[in-house]
């Protein structure tokens, strides 16, 4: 391999990385134009393609943000549409996803379940090994040799990972031994080559933002039949619309109704007129929504409400439940389970004898209050600009919140415009959670994504299983949770693993590395030029080291400069 | 036999083969030049998303118990799946049978109505507070668990604070170590070659937060490393159970490879139960009982210095709701568990669940601070100021438990 000189004199592509440890004004220093480009894209995006500084330099970074805040005139990639028709479960309503995917495989399947055995008597040694561990033609070659029953039969019998570069035998495999995990897989899947292919980033990464905001977990029973939908009808189409509508669509879904157990909350059983039989079943409230609603869903936990709030909401959305849950799925309000008496919810009277309106207007108290205006605020400037963001930022954006009605495009509008956002604080003060990082380097080696069932394991291995946050929280927005070491290490061997081609389905032509200077590569993948840290460590390693190009690329994707957006 | 010196001797060897250039810590030589002086440890478990204390110690003379939850209640001791008696009051919840030896032979205590005087129900809030270990205090930069360690010197083992899993826990944030590690014999790296480069990379970069966990995985993995090339398993049948059981298997094995663990925190999820809680509370009880009791089998003699203590956030509400599920509570229960411990008893002042007792009406009160029982630990059994830990916390009466 060709031994690479640093040339210092050439690479010293002046930036001065802010020092981090000064406070004072650090959110009023303007960043340079070139360091503008390169933050709009680290943050509106899940993180820059090769050529798109240039694309935001032409456009001009006012007019490149305004596109991204009105996805509806950005076309959309031809690519990722050839990428997302296969996924066959992504456009079923919930009915027909429960009908498909819910049944326990019955005996007729269990035969074409066969697991590993199959692959010992069916196969020779050789073809076990070629069917392990060949080159895709080479499986290819010798699964189309079969006629098509065992064809399936091997496949169905192979560890996914086996036939990552076969997609669609991989998915067929998926989709007759594990029905349920199947439908969660194209979930993952669908939302991994939206963020990798869409020209419409600013909207994945606020579905990401929104979902995880309003948390559902895909490890509680029947939920994970329901996310499909959740995600596609109560987030997706509202993350640049009114909060207030994102709220009630959230409230009504199926999926958070099952999550937070409001679908069985009912009326106290010792107030119901006529005692129902049941032993297990008997009437009752249950808190849980009620409390991560006001806690996590609008006021926050230092929004000003009492433990005799939390009972009033969750009085206020009994009947709010979900027809047939099994079967179909819909969300609907039963007044038979409703407490029709009086309220009061944070100072606000609901007169007793209300039923679904009951919940509404509870959720038109807590849209339109100051606290939800300061909280939503604040956590979007968190993931925006950085982990404390500045109170005057905050403040106005709340501000807009209020005077817009909760114009979730008019909050964002605010702070893209502040000065805060493209200050000096702001450059490269988030670290990346593990989604972001794995996204990012995929984006920024400009990789072929033929199947990303892997690469939604290795996110979880990075401590991030997608949908997969059993509490209501959801995952950090801030840096603390992530910087550790199994999550560090993970990171690191991550990106080692994709540029040397061992993420299974991905393919990198680290070729386009070749004959260039570290440095170029650096600044290839981080969009702007290395730390000098980094360069150093680099010029150091080469001093010692055979480095190929690949292996600096992989580097670079596990520096510290990269962890950073 | 392998002697520990051997050992660190051999493993230090094949390190300065495997590192290359890389220097052989401090620690790692002082401890090959000596005999092992056997440290005291502390392991902390936290029951995250509020366990339900009534039905994990079951108050099965409290008539009150039956009459609010006549789905969910433990039969008492002699009925069909009922409690584990223990004193004649409490018995165990019949999935816990497995620590009951412990209970028998004077190891296991229990303390009664533990928990936070503060009255938040939020699992987040009462999750910080309990692993800060300063209640009604938000900007408490560290957790308990790290400040109970003895500030970091130069010959400091890499993994004196672990915990098991891939995020550190609030508890064992702060200054003076620690690591997460989610399975030893992964935690290393894919490129050995190229690791020297990184370290360089994160000891330099100017993102504290990056240095710190940076400096903390390079030291850790060498030092995994090293134990990993040593055979392991389980001492006297030990059979641990889950992920739970995984995770407790790696602390043993750190322990028994006298890494230098001085204190450990694990995680066990799965406790919020608002619906059908009697079958899910059976499972992760089991997966509870068992791992802990295969931990204590496996540390075999060196209990004599491990003192194992659980938590909760907060219990739960006396009454089902109306899901055959519990919402949440306030007091709840703590296991302390360790050859030290005066076991075999009941601490803590029971509280009683008559309207006028319940907190807020509706809750198990509280009667002892869990700073107290962490407390006493932290001074009995390590030798540190409590105020060191519990800053502007005034402790109760003692408990007496060590």
């Amino acid at each position: 391999m060709k031994r690479l000189l640093f040339a210092l004199g050439i690479v010293t592509l002046a930036t001065a990385v802010p020092f981090l440890g000064i406070a004072a004004g650090r959110f009023d220093q303007k960043l340079s134009k070139d360091q503008q480009f390169a933050h709009a894209l680290n943050r509106l995006t899940f993180g820059p393609r090769p050529g798109d500084i240039e694309k935001v330099r032409k456009m001009g970074v006012e007019k490149w943000i305004d596109l991204q805040l009105h996805p509806e005139r950005l076309s959309e990639n031809s690519i990722l549409a050839a990428k997302l028709e296969p996924l066959e479960t992504m456009q079923l309503a919930m009915w027909q996803i429960l009908e498909t995917y819910q049944r326990r495989p019955g005996p007729a399947d269990f035969l074409k379940r066969v697991p590993a055995m199959a692959l010992n008597t069916e196969l020779t040694r050789l073809e076990r090994q070629t069917i392990l561990r060949g080159s895709p033609e080479e499986k290819m070659a010798l699964l189309n040799s079969f006629d098509a029953d065992r064809r399936r039969q091997i496949a169905a019998s192979l560890p996914p990972d086996a036939l990552a570069e076969l997609p669609e035998l991989r998915r067929e495999s998926m989709a007759l031994r594990q029905p349920p995990q199947f439908v969660n897989s194209e979930l993952m899947e669908h939302k991994l080559y939206r963020a990798i292919y869409s020209n419409r980033q600013l909207e994945e990464v606020l579905v990401d933002f929104w979902l995880n905001h309003f948390n559902v977990f895909n490890g509680k029973g029947q939920g994970r039949f329901l996310l499909t939908s959740y995600e596609r009808d109560a987030i997706r189409p509202l993350v640049l619309g009114r909060f207030k509508d994102m709220l009630l669509a959230t409230a009504r879904h199926p999926a958070m109704l099952y999550y937070l157990d409001n679908w069985q909350s009912q009326v106290p059983a010792e107030e119901l007129p006529v005692q129902r039989p049941g032993p297990r079943r008997r009437p009752g409230l249950n808190e849980n929504y009620g409390r991560e609603l006001l806690e996590l869903h609008t006021l926050g936990v230092d929004g000003g409400y009492t433990q005799q709030d939390v009972i009033a909401v969750a009085r206020a959305f009994t009947g709010w439940t979900i027809r047939d849950p099994n079967r179909v799925a819909e969300y609907q309000f039963n007044p038979m389970m409703h407490d029709p008496k009086e309220k009061v919810v944070l100072g606000h009277t609901i007169p007793a004898g209300g039923d679904e309106s009951d919940g509404l207007q509870v959720l038109d108290i807590l849209a339109r209050h100051p606290s939800t205006a300061r909280f939503i605020s604040k956590k979007l400037a968190q993931r925006f600009v950085a982990d404390d963001p500045p109170q005057a930022l905050v403040d106005r954006m709340a501000a807009t919140f209020t005077k817009t009605d909760g114009d979730l495009r008019e909050v964002l509008r605010t702070m893209f415009k502040s000065r805060e956002f493209f200050s000096v604080g702001s450059w490269q003060a988030k670290l990346k959670s593990p989604l972001e990082m794995v996204v990012s380097a995929v984006r920024a080696l400009d990789a072929d994504a033929a199947d990303v069932f892997a690469l939604t394991q290795r996110i979880g291995e990075l401590g991030q299983p997608l949908y997969g946050k059993a509490e209501p929280t959801g995952y950090p927005n801030t840096g603390e949770g992530w910087a550790n070491t199994a999550g560090l290490l993970a990171r690191i061997n991550f990106a080692s693993a994709l540029v040397e081609g061992r993420v299974p389905g991905i393919r990198v032509a680290a070729i386009r590395f070749e004959r260039k200077t570290p440095a170029a590569i650096a600044f290839e993948l981080l969009s702007t030029p290395p730390s000098k840290q980094m360069e150093a460590a680099l010029q150091a390693g080469l001093q010692n080291n055979q480095l190929t190009p690949a292996t600096i690329a992989s580097l670079v994707l596990a520096s510290p400069d990269f962890q950073r957006r | 036999m392998i002697t520990r010196r051997s050992f660190l001797q051999a493993s230090m060897m094949s390190m300065t083969a495997v590192a290359g250039q890389a220097t052989i810590p401090q620690w790692f030589v002082r401890a090959a030049s000596q005999e092992s002086k056997k440290n005291k440890i502390l392991v902390a478990v936290f029951q995250r998303g509020a366990a339900d204390g009534l039905n994990m110690v079951v108050p099965f003379f409290e008539k009150r118990y039956y009459e609010l939850r006549p789905s969910l209640a433990v039969q008492a001791p002699g009925r069909q799946n009922g409690a584990i008696d223990l004193d004649g009051r409490f018995g165990l919840h019949p999935a816990l049978q497995t620590l009951k030896p412990f209970w028998d032979s004077g190891q296991l205590a229990i303390v009664e109505a533990a928990g936070s005087h503060d009255p938040t129900r939020s699992h987040f809030d009462a999750q910080e507070f309990m692993e800060s270990g300063t209640p009604g205090l938000k900007d408490t930069e560290d957790g308990w668990l790290n400040r109970a360690l003895t500030p970091i010197g130069p010959d400091a083992s890499p993994v004196r604070a672990i915990s098991v899993g891939s995020q550190l826990p609030r508890a064992l944030k702060g200054s003076r170590g620690g690591v997460a590690v989610n399975n030893l014999q992964q935690f290393q790296f894919g490129n050995r070659d190229t690791a020297g480069i990184l370290e360089s990379m994160y000891t330099t970069t100017a993102d504290s937060r990056l240095h710190e966990a940076g400096k903390r995985t390079f030291e850790s993995v060498r030092m995994i490393e090293s134990i990993n090339r040593r055979p392991y398993t389980p001492a006297n049948g030990a059979q641990y159970v889950g992920n739970f059981g995984r995770g407790l298997q790696q602390v043993a094995r750190l322990i028994k490879a006298d890494a230098g663990v001085e204190v450990a925190f694990a995680d066990i999820g799965g406790w919020d139960h608002h619906s059908n809680e009697a079958g899910q509370l059976n499972n992760v009880l089991r997966e509870f009982g068992s791992s802990i009791a295969a931990f204590v089998r496996d540390m075999g003699d060196r209990m004599q210095d491990i003192v194992l203590v659980t938590m909760s956030e907060f219990g739960r509400t006396v009454k089902e709701n109306g899901n055959a599920g519990t919402d949440h509570g306030h007091g709840d229960v703590m296991f302390v568990l360790g050859a030290p411990v005066k076991g075999r008893s009941i601490y803590g002042r029971w509280p009683g669940l008559e309207p006028e007792q319940l907190f807020e009406q509706r809750d198990l009160a509280v009667t002892t601070d869990f700073r107290d029982v962490l407390g006493e630990l932290v001074r009995g059994h390590l030798g540190l100021s409590g105020e060191q830990v519990f800053p502007g916390h005034t402790p109760g009466q003692p408990l007496g438990l060590l």
